[in-house]
């Protein structure tokens, strides 16, 4: 049988991959390996619910219910001196189960440790703002947002950070293309020139292969570029152009073309 | 193409212009010369002084981290330069540590004294860049032009190293790509040697400037807690009276063989940082001369490995990739389809020139990061003008932006 791609992600895919092989795993640990970790488990565990937790790479991971969020980091900075929220952001795994995974990675600088808090949303559900506990939190859940669409309750002031004000669409989920999706093709378009301009102008051209497969070596045809090879002399009369000068320039000798040799095979 | 009219109108949805108090709304940027990119402040003025200020950001976004998704990890590598260009080889190393710890793979140690090289280099470069922009701002021209001569200097090592000035992409993950040329450590002494004079002659232009003091005391300061609320890292941090540098407490590479000293300051203000990042550029030379000692004691020792032998991610040494069909193969799938590191995720913090440099990877096992969050100091340093700006007058968000030291490669990504 073959394996189940997600249809809906159109992010670029292995295009080969063995059916035998199992990935490896990261190594993980038991919280109770670190006994400052074990001890800030602990006090998370007495007060919240904890779903899930283990040590990776050096650093804790904690699972807990998406209600309990402010509680827990508020927790975490007053009784456990996580001072700082380094970074937040989301994960999306739409397509796997129609859900978000949002971290919080915080820092304590007198333990030297850090922790990841991380829980999962459903599509469409909004987080609770950490932003009166951490003020960085104002920032990167409104970079979460502009990036995922998701929103925050609470925040001062929800609106887009990266992206313009009036973009549609949110870059990092998994089904918005790379390239852009219709709207932003005519984003500039639309705003600079108009949309009666879009006949004339055409959209914005966001294949980044475009330089391979199409003729950017002549010049004059800029923005009527041809596949390579083509032949585009079929009706046109050859027509040449001199670029200096009748009267010559100062110190620059005039081009004698019949003297000078044109190489025509760039791999010489 | 024919020629259409331009309709740009200006967007100002955000800001009403008709008010029944004294209040102005200045648009500061985008294109400024002293917003060191392209930062837009909308600033809220009551005759000079700032009430309400909003940056906005996001001139520059590239989309990074959807490129990285769309990437396989060893490409992805070029493209962290254009986060922090002022010192590109701190984002390549971020990134290459972070897929190091996520493979679990220890770097030979010949690799890791160039890698220590290469960063000090390249905070001494983003420092006298940091000087010499922030200088001519407040109107110091002649440590401009003194700065940026030795950053020059710098940077013909580093052409010499990798042949970038910029973007250098000089790290690979698993070591590096090439051991440093033969006149590398020559030109770094000599280098070096002059720098305590150079730097000594900056201070004698500075610290005993009456313009420079007017601009720089007392203005823009941070408090302890305002610091850490807004996640600052770095000589932002440390000017604020953390001494919390990752070098120090979080070694990584061979940082906890160096004999340094992380330089910190509790006024919080401009003139603390300044002096944060002059005393910073004397211990990265203190860093480096002790680098160089490591480098010939690899020399001595026979250690020539400058890649990790992992042969599921690296590719084998290029004699091998010749003379050997399985290295050849091998080759072959790591390029053309990547490496596959393991399954989870891993947050891995750098001390870049300009904080705390974060790349977190979530791998799902295949040749695509499934999700990657570069985390990068000037994000936030630029965040907390919301809070700092207000009180100040107009002059001081020119010094204050200086002294943030924000690159707009790294803010918007």
């Amino acid at each position: 049988m073959r394996a189940y791609k997600p249809k809906d992600n159109v992010q670029a895919k292995a295009y080969y991959t063995d059916r035998f092989y199992v990935a490896p795993q990261v190594p993980k640990s038991a919280v109770d390996t670190d006994a400052v970790f074990a001890a800030d488990l602990e006090a998370i565990k007495a007060k919240f619910e904890v779903k899930d937790a283990y040590i990776q790479v050096e650093q804790m991971v904690v699972y807990i219910n998406a209600h309990d969020i402010y509680g827990v980091l508020e927790l975490m900075r007053d009784e456990l001196a996580y001072t700082q929220l380094s970074e937040m952001s989301a994960i999306d795994w739409l397509a796997k189960d129609n859900t978000f995974e949002i971290f919080y990675q915080m820092l304590s600088m007198t333990k030297r440790k850090r922790i990841r808090v991380k829980y999962f949303i459903e599509n469409g559900q909004a987080v609770d703002s950490v932003e009166k506990l951490f003020r960085s939190a104002d920032w990167a859940e409104r970079e979460m947002f502009d990036m995922f669409g998701i929103e925050a309750n609470n925040h001062p002031f929800m609106k887009r950070i990266l992206m313009p004000y009036d973009w549609q669409g949110h870059p990092l989920l998994k089904t918005y293309p790379l390239e852009g999706d219709e709207f932003a093709a005519w984003y500039e378009v639309d705003k600079i020139y108009g949309k009666e301009a879009r006949d004339i102008i055409g959209p914005e051209l966001r294949d980044t292969a475009r330089v391979d497969r199409y003729d950017s070596e002549r010049f004059s045809r800029l923005g009527f570029e041809v596949p390579k090879g083509t032949e585009i002399t079929g009706n046109e009369e050859p027509h040449v152009e001199s670029y200096q000068e009748e009267g010559g320039v100062f110190m620059v000798t005039k081009l004698d073309k019949e003297s000078s040799k044109v190489i025509d095979d760039p791999q010489r | 193409m024919a020629q259409v009219k331009n309709r740009l109108t200006p967007f100002f949805e955000n800001i009403t212009f008709d008010r029944d108090d004294n209040e102005l709304v200045l648009n500061f940027g985008p294109q400024h010369p002293s917003a060191h990119g392209q930062l837009r402040l909308m600033l809220h003025l009551q005759q000079e002084q700032i009430v309400k200020a909003h940056p906005d950001v996001g001139y520059l976004h590239r989309g990074m981290e959807k490129m990285a998704e769309n990437m396989i990890y060893n490409e992805f590598m070029p493209t962290t330069d254009r986060m922090d260009y002022i010192a590109s080889s701190s984002n390549n190393y971020g990134f290459a540590l972070a897929v190091e710890k996520l493979i679990g793979l220890e770097v030979p140690r010949r690799a890791k004294v160039i890698r220590m090289l290469l960063l000090e280099i390249n905070r001494l470069m983003s420092h006298l860049f940091w000087l010499a922009t922030t200088a001519l701002d407040i109107g110091a021209m002649t440590v401009f032009l003194f700065a940026f001569r030795e950053r020059e200097y710098l940077m013909d090592i580093i052409e010499g190293y990798c042949g970038a000035r910029l973007t250098h992409a000089a790290i690979r993950i698993g070591g590096v790509p090439l051991d440093i040329q033969d006149s590398f450590l020559h030109q770094l002494r000599v280098f070096l040697n002059k720098l305590p004079q150079n730097i000594k002659d900056y201070e004698d232009l500075l610290d005993s400037n009456r313009i420079w003091l007017m601009r720089m005391e007392e203005v823009g300061t941070i408090s302890t807690e305002m610091a850490l609320s807004w996640a600052c890292t770095g000589p932002m941090l440390r000017a604020s009276g953390v001494a919390w540098d990752i070098r120090k407490e979080e070694p990584y590479e061979l940082y906890d063989e160096v004999e340094f000293n992380v330089p910190f300051s509790d006024k919080g203000d401009n003139f603390a940082r300044y002096r944060v990042y002059m005393e910073e550029m004397r211990e990265s030379a203190k860093i480096l001369y002790q680098c160089m000692e490591m480098y010939e004691q690899c020399e001595k020792d026979g250690q020539t490995e400058l890649m990790a032998h992992a042969p599921k991610y690296i590719s084998a040494p290029k004699l091998d990739i010749m003379t050997q069909n399985y290295s050849l193969m091998q080759h072959f799938v790591l390029v053309t389809q990547g490496m596959r590191p393991p399954v989870g995720e891993v947050y891995v913090a750098t001390e870049s020139p300009k904080g705390e440099l974060g790349f977190y990877i979530n791998s799902q096992g295949g040749p695509y990061p499934y999700r990657l969050k570069l985390r990068a100091p000037s994000f936030w340093h630029t965040g907390i003008l919301t809070d700092l700006l207000p009180g100040h007058y107009i002059p001081d968000v020119v010094s204050i932006i200086g002294t943030t030291n924000i690159v707009f490669g790294e803010v918007d990504r």
